[in-house]
């Protein structure tokens, strides 16, 4: 299958930084593949996902999303893409479905009036669908911004910890949805959580981050059996406490 | 439609709703033109009534330049608020990942203003023409072309504020309202250009707005403006508009290369 995301020798150093925060950093993301991009807080995920995102120029190396430079050719890449994190929110003064129409333009998708429809009731929105988003409760606008990022049939979904504000009952509801969405569309998803459990769960494959270089990469029970723990929160604590990884015989 | 009208107008109203459903934000466009009109305007009147002399047309001028004062900053300000909006609701990013393109975007902020644009100065002409009889039709045709490069050279100056926001955050937040007023004395609004010392004159000459007021000045005086006027006010207001978009796209482009961009509203 092709690639939807191909980031080689990525490097990218904020100025007066003592370290680059992404260091020559490679990996793919297969199309119809979930990613698990993990590491501690200052790890690089956040800037990796901005550079796919052609939200920065890189220091050095490139990124491609489906063979496309994400800056030089953004009238090809951003159609065919999305994105919802925590940290990033939808105007507050605007009601639910009108955001999702106004989105909906601006994606050029404005007459699939149904498939808007169709998303808030299965993100069990329709009954706020005329309320403004700033009254919502943060588990809401978090489905919300997931509905706004699958607006556009995305073939490549970017979440930045979707799950963060939603309550255990919801968060697993959406998780369910978004593989099922995912499986329906055949939809490459790079996802950040520091949910261990959830990325087990969720993901196909998970590229551990460390001071912005990769530690490990690998299905989750391989990453797992490969450095001998019994769970990814183990291991997320050992990177986060040692910075390394240490090989189990 | 086109796609790209589409997202113009997307965007649009996006912007529009924000006084939808805001009282203080539509207050907030009206009571600062209006303020300013009905204290310069008594204060004019005051004058006039206390001194003798040629400052009989001092009201008039005063009026007229508030009046168009208001069409170059509402512009500035209507086109740096639109981006500022994104950053404060930490929208900016679902925008800069969008299809749109930069220039529908900018587009988008531009109609906006223009519409807050039209509405105050609506406002202000029946205003003054209600508390000082004065009439904004008194400038004649010679209006349009002047107020449209006043809003030209306001929208220039916006994009260049913009920018600045986008590349330093909030720290440029105090550049944003002050740059206005930075322009406005060499800008020559409430006094001809002579009356600035010479060093002045010299970076009155580079702006687009100096020429703006002077001919509002010669249209309200002379009912016509001098035909000497229009190159430099065409030329200025032109390279203007080009300098700003340029310092815009370049700022931008700086954000994308320091990282920033992502990151506005979030730090």
């Amino acid at each position: 299958m092709s690639s939807a995301i191909q980031v080689s020798q990525l490097v990218y150093r904020y100025q007066r930084a003592e370290r680059p925060a992404v260091d020559r950093l490679d990996f793919t993301v297969a199309g119809g593949e979930i990613l698990g991009l993990l590491g501690p807080n200052g790890a690089g995920k956040t800037t990796t996902l901005h550079a796919i995102l052609g939200l920065l120029t890189p220091t050095a190396g490139s990124v491609k999303v489906f063979g496309c430079s994400p800056l030089a050719e953004r009238s090809r890449v951003m159609p065919r893409l999305n994105f919802a994190s925590v940290d990033v929110d939808l105007p507050s003064n605007l009601l639910v479905a009108e955001c999702l129409r106004i989105f909906a333009k601006l994606y050029g998708v404005h007459r699939d009036v149904r498939y808007s429809e169709e998303l808030m009731e299965r993100f069990r929105l329709i009954e706020v669908r005329r309320q403004r988003i700033g009254t919502l409760s943060a588990g809401e606008q978090m489905r919300l911004k997931l509905c706004k990022a699958l607006l556009n049939r995305p073939d490549l979904l970017i979440l930045d910890e979707p799950t963060l504000n939603l309550d255990p009952y919801m968060a697993q509801t959406v998780r369910e949805l978004l593989k099922t969405i995912q499986r329906e569309r055949g939809m490459a998803i790079l996802h950040t959580s520091h949910n261990m459990q959830e990325v087990e769960r969720f993901c196909d494959r998970i590229l551990f981050l460390h001071q912005g270089r990769k530690l490990a990469e690998g299905s989750p029970s391989e990453v797992l059996a490969r450095f001998g723990s019994r769970s990814l929160d183990e291991l997320f604590i050992r990177v986060a406490t040692s910075g390394e990884l240490y090989h189990t015989p | 439609m086109s796609a790209s009208l589409v997202r113009i107008g997307a965007m649009f109203q996006r912007y529009v709703s924000l006084h939808r459903r805001s009282l203080i934000r539509s207050f907030d466009i009206f009571f600062w033109p209006v303020m300013d009109l009905l204290i310069w305007g008594f204060v004019t009147r005051y004058i006039q009534e206390i001194a003798a002399g040629p400052v009989a047309q001092l009201l008039i001028f005063l009026i007229g330049a508030l009046i168009s004062w208001d069409i170059h900053y509402r512009g500035q300000q209507a086109v740096t608020i639109s981006l500022m909006e994104e950053i404060w609701t930490r929208n900016l990013v679902n925008i800069l990942i969008a299809p749109v393109r930069l220039w529908e975007w900018i587009a988008a902020t531009f109609l906006y203003a223009a519409l807050k644009v039209a509405i105050v100065t609506v406002l202000l002409a029946i205003l003054a023409k209600w508390l000082y009889a004065f009439e904004l039709a008194r400038i004649g045709w010679a209006f349009v072309p002047l107020a449209g490069s006043l809003l030209l050279f306001g929208w220039a100056v916006g994009l260049f504020t913009a920018g600045l926001l986008l590349r330093f955050g909030y720290a440029a937040e105090a550049l944003i309202w002050g740059i206005p007023f930075l322009l406005q004395p060499f800008s020559c609004v409430f006094y001809p250009v002579s009356t600035l010392p010479p060093w002045a004159q010299a970076i009155a000459r580079w702006l687009p707005s100096t020429y703006a007021f002077e001919g509002l000045r010669m249209a309200l005086r002379d009912g016509a403006v001098a035909g000497t006027l229009w190159p430099p006010l065409v030329g200025l207001t032109a390279c203007a508009f080009g300098l700003g978009t340029a310092c815009f796209v370049w700022l931008l482009h700086r954000a994308r290369a320091t990282g920033r961009l992502g990151r506005l509203g979030q730090d």
